[in-house]
C-alpha cells in the first residue's frame, strides 16, 4: 500500500500546487486592469484624495506581492473580499454596514449549481454508462451507428440550441416543465426538482453524448485485449465475460470519463443557467463579466478552476486506486 | 478404425479489410486423433493462428469461416449453438495464448484464473480445483507451486506465466489443446523450460494438441506430425521424422535449406593491426540505471562481429554507445586508432559517414512519406554532394546492388514493398553513405526465414564486394553461425566470453555460453530429450513412474 | 401516465418474446434467432415503435386541423429535413464517384453517408461564408495572381499528374469568383441594413396573411433587419472569425508542440508545465475572465473587442493543440527512421519539416476539424452571453440571444419561432458536418493502423 498512498499524496500535492499556480495567474489576470478598484468604485469624477483614501482602506497601495498574499489568505478563509456593485451601492448611500461580500453573494448560488450538476450527474452517468456498453458490446450494429450520429449531433449542438429546442417541445407545445427556473430559498424539494428539469435535460443531453462515446471507446479497447478473448475460449458466458472480466478493468476508465465529463458540466452550466435564468453560480459570473465586478469575477473563477482540478484529480487518484499493479506491488 | 478427435473438411476462411472479404485459408483439411501432436507451421500471414482458432469453431472479429466443416467428437462446431460450443471450450478444448502476459486478466490472481474453468463447467468445487492447480503447477515444475497462484500476473515473469497458463489449459483436463505460438516471445533459455515443460504434460496426460510456430526446431520437438501452411495453403503434411528426412515438396525443402547457408569462416586477424572500430572499457547508464559495465572488444577491417545475448543483456546499448546516441558515461570508442567524441552531437560529417547502421524493425526505420529514391537519395546527396542525374545514377546503382530493378521502384513508397524488400532499403540507405562500418541490429528477426536468409546472403556479398566490417546483433545462434567472424556473448550488460566463431562453437565455454548454446533448439527431434539428459532433468524417468 | 408507460414497456417485452419465437419458427432455428438475447429482440421492437411514433407524428404534422398541425410543425420540418439532407448527401456521393480524380473517387467509394453529408454542408457553408456579400474587383485579381503562382510553382515541381488536377482547380475557382462578381451578393440586403418603409418583427415564411412579407422570407428582426441577409453575413463573420481563431491557434501550439517534441529537455519541460496550468481553468471560464479584462482595454486601445476575443481564444486553445502536437510529434520522434536522420547529421530544420511535418498533417488535420468546432461553439456561446462578436457585425450568437423571445410563440405561429431555432441550427449544423467528417477520418486512420 506504500508505494499507492506514496503516489496519491503525491498527486494532491501537485494539486495544490497547480491551484496555487492558478490562483496567482487569476489574479495577475485581474490586475492587468488599467487603472485600479479605487477608482473602479468611485467613478470618473472622483477626486484625487477619496481615490487615495479608497486605496488605503482597500489596501491597494500596498505592493502586487504582499497584495496577493493578502487574497489568498481571505481565500482560504473563504473571504473573497466585498463585491463591487455592493460596494457601489454603499457608497452612494454613504454608509459601510450595507455591502455584501462576495461570499455572501456567492454562498447560495453556489449550492443552487451543485444541485443541478448532481441532478445532472444522476441522470447521465447510468444513461452514458449504461448506453457505452451496449454500444461497445453490439458495436457497428444499427443501434451503435444511431447512437454514434446522435451523439456526435448532440456533441455538435451549441447548449443553447438543445436549450431552446428542449423549451420549445417541453415547455411551449407540451408544457410539462417550466421554461424560467426561478429557485429560491426553502423552496420544496419537488417543486424546485421541476423548475431545474429543463436545464439538467440540457445538460444531461451534451454530458451524456461525451460520456457514452468514451465509456464506448474504453470498453471497445478492452474487449480486444487478449485476456477477453482467453475467458471467451475458457467457455464462460457473455454475462460473465462482462461482470468478471471485463467490469474490473473497465472500472478505471469509466471512473476517470465520469469525472472528466463532471468537470467538462462546469463549463456548459454557464451557458444553460444564463438560457434558464437559473440562479446559480455561472449566471452570477456571467452578470459579473458583463458589470465587470471584478471580485466576484475572480472568487467565481478561482471555484470553477478549484472544482475543475479537484474533479481531475479525484479521476487521476480513482484510477490509480483501480490499478492492479499498483494495488499489488511485486 | 477409431474416429478421428478432429476432423476439419475444406475448411475456407475469409477476413475484412477495405470493406471486402479476402481469403485466409483456402480450404483446408485437419484430422487430428486422440492424444496426437500435430505442428502447424508456416511462416507469418499464413494463417496458421486463425486455423488453430477455427479448429475450436472461434473466430475473431472481422474473421468468418465461409465454407467447410469442423467435426470436434461428432459435433460439428459450425453449426452448433452458442450453449453448446460454450460447453465444450476450456472444458474439452482448451486454448494456449501466445503472449501469457496479456491473457491473463490483470485484476485476478492465476489461481482465480485457473478454477474458473473447471467451476464453471461444474467438474470441480473450488478447493479441489486449487488443490489440483497446485498440483498442475508442481508438475510443470513451477518455483514456488503452493504459493505461486496466489499472484497477480505482473508479479510472475513471462516464462512462469506461459506455464501457468498451460496449466490453466490442463484444469478440464480436456481432449485437445490448441498451443498458439507458446514460446515465441520468449528467450531461449526460457523457452526450453516451458517446451520441456509442454511435452511432458501433454504426454502425461495424453491429450492431443495442435502446435502452432513457425520455428521448424521446436515443432520437430513438439509434434508427431506436421502441416506446413502456404498462404492459407496446405503444402503437406507427413510424419514429423519423415518431413525432416524426406520432404517431398518444393517449399519445404526450402524452408528446410535455410540452416544450411553457412559462409567459410575468415582466417584469423594478423596480430598487430590497427581495429576498424574498437571499445574500450565503455560504461553506459539510462539515467542512474547502469546498463553496461567495462565493455570492451575490436572489431577488423573487412570482418563480421556477432554480438549475441538475450533480452537486457546490453547488446543494443552497446551499439547506442557506438554511434554516438547514447554516450557513455566511461571509456572511448575508437575508430581506426582515433578516439570518437562521444555524442555525436560533436562528430564531424565524415566520422557520421564511416559507422551507418541497420535496423530492426524496416517498418519504423524508413521515412512512410517518402519515395524510395528520395530516401535512398538523401545520404547520396548529404555526404557525397551528387544531384540531379549523377545523384539519381548512384541511386540507381544502390538499388541495382540490393537487386531491387531501379525503373519499378525508384518512386514507390515504403508501404508498397514487402518486409524483406524494406529492409534491402534500409541497406541500399546505408551503402550510399559510402560507410566503412555497419551495424545491423537484429536485421534478420522480423523476417521470415527464406527471407532472412536471402537478406543474410546479400550482407555477406556486398562484404566481400565493398570491404565492409559489420556489427551483428542477434539473439538468433543459427544466424550468428551463418555469418559470423568473430563471437562476443553478452549477459545484463557485460562481456561475458568472446572469440573466433570455431572457437565459439566448440567446448570448454564460460557456463553462460553454454546454457545459451544449448538451449538454440536443433532439428534433431531428439534434441529435447537428449539435452535434458545431459542437464540431468530427469522428466523422462518422471513421466515412467506416474504411468505405473 | 406512468402506469400507461409501464403496460407499454411490458407489452413490448411480450411482442419482443413472440417476435423471436416466431423468427425461430420460420427460419427453422437459424443461427440469427436461435442465438438472439432477448435484449436484442426488446430492441428491435422498440426500435420499430419509435419509427411508427415518428410516421405517426408526422402524419399528424400535416394534419389540416390547424392546432394539431402546428403543435406537430417543428418534428415535420425536422423529419423533413433530415429525408432532404439524406437525399441531398446521397446525390452528393453519387456525383463524387463518378466525378474527380481516381483519387476522389475512391475515397467517395469509400466514403459513409455521414461523411458526404458533412462535405456537402462544409461545401455550402465556404461558399455562402465566401460569396455573401459582393465581392470587389480586387479581390478578384488577388485570387488570379495568386492562381497563377500556384500553377506556376507546380509546374516547377509537381509531377506531372498534379499540374493537370491544379490548372483545372484554379480555374474551376476563377471562373465561380468570376460569375459570382456579376451575379452579385447572396445576401439581398446589407447585414445592417435597416430598411426604410419595412416595419420590424415580420414573420418568417412570406405568407402575407399570417404577418409575412415576400420580400422577406424570413422576416425581419426587432429593429427591421432582414433575418436572411443577417443568417448569411452570420456565415461570413462567424465562420470566418472562429476559422482565423482556430488558425492562428494551431500557429501558435503546433510551433510550440513540435519544437517540445522535437528538442526534449528543459524546453519542453517549461512549456508543458506552462500548459498544465492554464489547462487547469476551465476554457470557457478563463475566456470570460479574460474578456472582462479585455473588454476594459479594447476602447483605451482603440482595438476592436472582436481582435482580442481572437487573440484570447487562439492562446488558450493553443494549450489543446500543443498538447497534441507534441503527443504526435513524440511518437514520430521515437521512430527509426528520426533517429537515422539524426546520425546522419542532419540540421534541425530539415528533421522538422522534411521527417517529422508529413507523417503528422493526418492527425493534424482531424484535430483541426475538432478545434475549430470547439473554438466556433465558444465563439458562440461568447456571443450568445453578450462579449462575443461585436456589432454592427451579423453573428450567429448574438441572433439568438436577440431572437430568442420568439420561441415563446410557437404554439400559436410556428413560423415566428423559426427564426432564433435557424440561427441556432446554424451553428450546430456546421459543427455537425466538421465532426462526422473527423470522425470518418479519424476511423479510417485508426482502422489503417490494424
Amino acid at each position: 500500500m506504500d508505494t499507492v498512498l506514496k503516489i496519491i499524496l503525491q498527486r494532491l500535492a501537485l494539486g495544490i500546487v497547480t491551484l496555487l499556480i492558478v490562483s496567482v495567474v487569476i489574479f495577475i489576470a485581474v490586475n492587468m486592469l488599467p487603472g485600479d478598484f479605487a477608482q473602479a468604485i468611485l467613478g470618473q469624477g472622483a477626486t484625487e484624495e477619496s481615490v487615495a483614501a479608497i486605496r488605503r482602506d482597500l489596501g491597494l497601495d500596498q505592493p502586487l506581492v504582499t497584495r496577493y498574499f493578502g487574497w489568498l489568505a481571505g481565500v482560504v478563509q473563504g473571504d473573497f473580499g466585498s463585491s463591487f456593485a455592493s460596494a457601489n451601492a454603499a457608497s452612494f448611500s454613504g454608509t459601510t454596514s450595507g455591502t455584501t461580500t462576495v461570499a455572501q453573494q456567492i454562498a447560495p448560488r453556489f449550492g443552487n449549481t451543485m444541485f443541478l450538476a448532481a441532478v445532472t450527474a444522476a441522470f447521465a452517468v447510468p444513461l452514458a454508462v449504461g448506453l457505452g456498453i451496449l454500444a461497445a458490446l453490439y458495436r457497428n450494429s444499427v443501434f451503435d451507428r444511431a447512437t454514434n450520429i446522435f451523439t456526435l449531433t448532440s456533441i455538435s449542438s451549441p447548449e443553447f440550441f438543445l436549450a431552446y429546442v428542449l423549451i420549445l417541445f417541453l415547455a411551449v407545445l407540451n408544457p410539462i416543465f417550466p421554461s424560467l427556473s426561478n429557485i429560491y430559498d426553502g423552496m420544496a424539494f419537488g417543486e424546485r426538482l421541476n423548475k431545474s428539469m429543463l436545464p439538467a435535460l440540457v445538460l444531461t443531453l451534451v454530458v451524456t453524448a461525451h460520456m457514452m462515446r468514451m465509456t464506448r471507446a474504453a470498453i471497445i479497447n478492452l474487449l480486444a485485449s487478449p485476456y477477453i478473448e482467453m475467458a471467451r475460449l475458457k467457455g464462460m458466458s457473455p454475462m460473465r465475460v462482462i461482470v468478471k472480466h471485463a467490469l474490473p478493468n473497465a472500472l478505471a476508465p469509466i471512473i476517470n470519463v465520469v469525472a472528466l465529463n463532471l468537470a467538462y458540466l462546469i463549463t456548459g452550466v454557464v451557458v444553460v443557467e444564463v438560457v434558464f435564468v437559473y440562479p446559480g453560480i455561472g449566471q452570477l459570473f456571467v452578470d459579473s463579466v458583463k458589470t465587470r465586478d471584478i471580485p466576484v469575477v475572480q472568487a467565481c473563477c478561482m471555484i470553477f478552476a478549484a472544482a475543475y482540478i479537484l474533479l481531475n484529480l479525484t479521476a487521476d487518484i480513482m484510477s490509480i486506486l483501480s490499478n492492479p499493479r499498483l494495488r499489488h506491488p511485486k | 478404425m477409431i474416429e478421428p478427435l478432429l476432423k476439419m473438411r475444406g475448411v475456407k476462411i475469409e477476413g475484412r479489410s477495405d470493406d471486402k472479404w479476402n481469403p485466409i485459408i483456402n480450404g483446408v483439411n485437419l484430422t487430428l486423433n486422440r492424444g496426437e501432436v500435430l505442428g502447424l507451421i508456416g511462416e507469418s500471414g499464413a494463417g496458421k493462428s486463425t486455423l488453430g482458432l477455427a479448429a475450436m469453431g472461434y473466430t475473431r472479429d472481422g474473421v468468418r469461416i465461409s465454407g467447410g466443416s469442423v467435426e470436434f467428437d461428432g459435433i460439428d462446431l459450425l453449426t452448433a449453438s452458442a450453449a453448446v460450443k460454450r460447453d465444450l471450450l476450456g472444458k474439452r478444448i482448451a486454448y494456449v495464448a501466445q503472449s501469457a502476459a496479456a491473457s491473463f486478466n490483470p485484476a485476478h490472481r492465476l489461481i482465480d484464473q485457473h478454477v474458473e474453468a473447471p467451476m464453471q463447467h461444474g467438474l470441480m468445487d473450488r478447493s479441489e480445483s486449487e488443490e489440483d492447480g497446485m498440483d498442475l503447477y508442481r508438475k510443470l515444475r513451477l518455483p514456488n507451486p503452493d504459493e505461486i497462484g496466489f499472484r497477480y500476473p505482473h508479479q510472475v515473469s513471462g516464462g512462469q506465466l506461459q506455464r501457468a497458463m498451460t496449466a490453466m489449459a490442463m484444469s478440464c483436463r480436456p481432449d485437445l489443446i490448441i498451443f498458439d505460438e507458446p514460446t515465441t516471445a520468449l528467450d531461449v533459455t526460457t523457452q526450453i523450460e516451458v517446451l520441456s515443460a509442454i511435452r511432458d504434460i501433454v504426454t502425461r496426460f495424453r491429450t492431443a494438441a495442435i502446435y502452432i510456430t513457425h520455428d521448424l526446431a521446436v515443432v520437430a520437438q513438439m509434434s508427431d506430425r506436421i502441416k506446413v501452411l502456404l498462404k492459407g495453403d496446405e503444402v503437406e503434411t507427413s510424419d514429423t521424422r519423415t518431413m525432416l528426412s524426406a520432404p517431398t515438396e518444393e517449399y519445404t525443402k526450402s524452408l528446410w535449406a535455410v540452416r544450411s547457408f553457412l559462409r567459410p569462416a575468415k582466417p584469423a586477424v594478423v596480430t598487430g593491426t590497427v581495429p576498424q572500430l574498437s571499445i574500450k572499457n565503455v560504461d553506459a547508464a539510462y539515467g542512474d540505471t547502469p546498463v553496461l559495465h567495462d565493455v570492451s572488444f575490436d572489431m577488423h577491417a573487412g570482418r563480421t562481429v556477432a554480438v549475441v545475448g538475450e533480452s537486457g543483456s546490453g547488446k543494443s546499448t552497446t551499439a547506442r554507445c557506438i554511434t554516438g546516441l547514447l554516450p557513455p558515461t566511461a571509456g572511448q570508442i575508437l575508430l581506426e586508432g582515433e578516439e570518437l567524441p562521444a555524442s555525436y552531437k560533436k562528430r564531424s560529417k565524415d566520422q557520421l559517414r564511416q559507422i551507418q547502421m541497420i535496423y530492426q524493425m524496416a517498418d519504423t526505420a524508413l521515412n512512410p512519406r517518402m519515395s524510395i529514391g528520395q530516401i535512398i537519395g538523401r545520404p547520396v546527396q548529404f555526404y557525397l554532394g551528387l544531384t540531379g542525374a549523377a545523384k539519381r545514377k548512384r541511386v540507381d546503382q544502390l538499388l541495382n546492388q540490393i537487386e531491387l530493378e531501379p525503373s519499378e521502384y525508384f518512386n514507390r513508397l515504403p508501404s508498397e514493398l514487402s518486409g524483406g524488400q524494406k529492409q534491402r532499403i534500409g541497406i541500399a540507405r546505408a551503402l550510399a553513405a559510402e560507410p566503412k562500418f555497419i551495424i545491423c541490429d537484429e536485421v534478420t528477426s522480423a523476417l521470415d526465414q527464406l527471407v532472412a536468409e536471402g537478406i543474410l546472403r546479400l550482407l555477406a556479398d556486398l562484404q566481400d564486394d565493398l570491404g565492409l566490417s559489420y556489427m551483428f546483433i542477434t539473439h538468433d545462434l543459427a544466424t550468428v553461425r551463418a555469418i559470423a567472424d568473430e563471437v562476443v556473448v553478452m549477459k545484463d550488460g557485460r562481456v561475458v566470453e568472446q572469440g573466433p566463431k570455431a572457437e565459439m562453437f566448440t567446448p570448454p565455454h564460460h557456463a553462460y555460453t553454454d546454457l545459451l548454446l544449448s538451449s538454440v533448439p536443433e532439428m534433431d527431434p531428439d534434441w529435447l530429450t537428449n539435452v535434458l539428459k545431459e542437464r540431468g532433468v530427469d522428466n523422462i524417468g518422471d513421466a515412467a513412474v506416474d504411468k505405473m | 401516465m406512468i402506469l400507461w408507460i409501464a403496460a407499454t414497456l411490458i407489452g413490448m417485452g411480450a411482442l419482443a418474446w413472440a417476435f423471436r419465437y416466431a423468427g425461430q419458427q420460420i427460419t427453422n432455428q437459424a443461427p440469427k434467432f436461435r442465438d438472439m438475447p432477448f435484449g436484442v429482440a426488446y430492441g428491435y421492437v422498440l426500435a420499430a415503435f419509435c419509427l411508427g411514433w415518428l410516421v405517426w407524428a408526422y402524419m399528424q404534422g400535416r394534419s389540416s386541423d390547424l392546432a394539431t398541425a402546428n403543435k406537430f410543425f417543428f418534428l415535420r420540418i425536422g423529419i423533413e429535413g433530415f429525408i432532404i439532407f439524406a437525399i441531398a448527401a446521397y446525390l452528393f456521393r453519387l456525383a463524387g464517384r463518378s466525378i474527380g480524380t481516381a483519387w476522389t473517387r475512391k475515397m467517395f467509394r469509400e466514403m459513409p453517408l455521414t461523411a458526404a453529408f458533412g462535405i456537402l454542408i462544409i461545401l455550402i457553408y465556404a461558399f455562402v461564408a465566401i460569396f455573401a456579400g459582393q465581392i470587389p474587383a480586387k479581390f478578384i485579381a488577388y485570387s488570379a495572381s495568386l492562381g497563377l503562382i500556384l500553377c506556376i510553382g507546380l509546374f516547377l515541381v509537381g509531377a506531372p499528374e498534379k499540374r493537370v488536377q491544379a490548372i483545372g482547380i484554379v480555374a474551376v475557382a476563377f471562373a465561380l469568383t468570376l460569375a459570382m462578381y456579376f451575379i452579385g451578393p447572396i445576401a439581398p440586403y446589407g447585414q445592417e441594413q435597416i430598411i426604410p418603409g419595412v416595419a420590424a418583427n415580420i414573420t418568417p415564411g412570406g405568407d402575407p396573411a399570417l404577418g409575412g412579407n415576400p420580400d422577406f422570407p424570413l422576416g425581419t428582426d426587432q429593429i427591421g433587419r432582414d433575418i436572411l441577409s443577417r443568417l448569411i453575413y452570420g456565415a461570413q463573420n462567424t465562420v470566418g472569425i472562429a476559422f482565423a481563431t482556430t488558425f492562428l491557434a494551431f500557429l501558435l501550439g503546433g510551433t510550440f508542440g513540435f519544437l517540445a517534441a522535437t528538442f526534449g529537455g528543459w524546453l519542453d519541460q517549461i512549456l508543458s508545465r506552462m500548459v498544465d496550468v492554464l489547462m487547469a481553468i476551465p476554457s470557457l471560464i478563463f475566456a470570460l475572465l479574460l474578456m472582462t479584462i479585455a473588454s476594459v482595454w479594447a476602447p483605451r486601445l482603440g482595438i476592436p473587442l472582436t481582435v482580442f476575443m481572437v487573440l484570447i481564444i487562439a492562446v488558450i486553445d493553443s494549450t489543446r493543440v500543443f498538447r497534441l502536437s507534441r503527443a504526435v510529434g513524440q511518437n514520430i520522434v521515437v521512430m527509426d527512421y528520426i533517429e537515422a536522420a539524426k546520425l546522419r547529421g542532419e540540421g534541425f530544420g530539415y528533421i522538422i519539416f522534411k521527417e517529422i511535418l508529413p507523417n503528422a498533417t493526418a492527425p493534424l488535420l482531424a484535430e483541426f476539424g475538432l478545434r475549430f468546432c470547439f473554438v466556433f461553439l465558444t465563439i458562440a456561446a461568447l456571443s450568445f452571453l453578450g462579449v462575443g462578436i461585436q456589432p454592427p457585425l451579423a453573428d450567429w450568437g448574438t441572433m439568438v440571444r436577440d431572437l430568442a423571445g420568439f420561441v415563446n410563440y410557437a404554439q400559436f405561429a410556428p413560423m415566428a419561432a423559426t427564426a432564433p431555432l435557424l440561427a441556432a441550427g446554424a451553428i450546430a449544423l456546421l459543427t455537425v458536418a466538421v465532426n462526422f467528417v473527423v470522425d470518418w477520418m479519424l476511423h479510417k486512420s485508426s482502422g489503417l493502423k490494424e
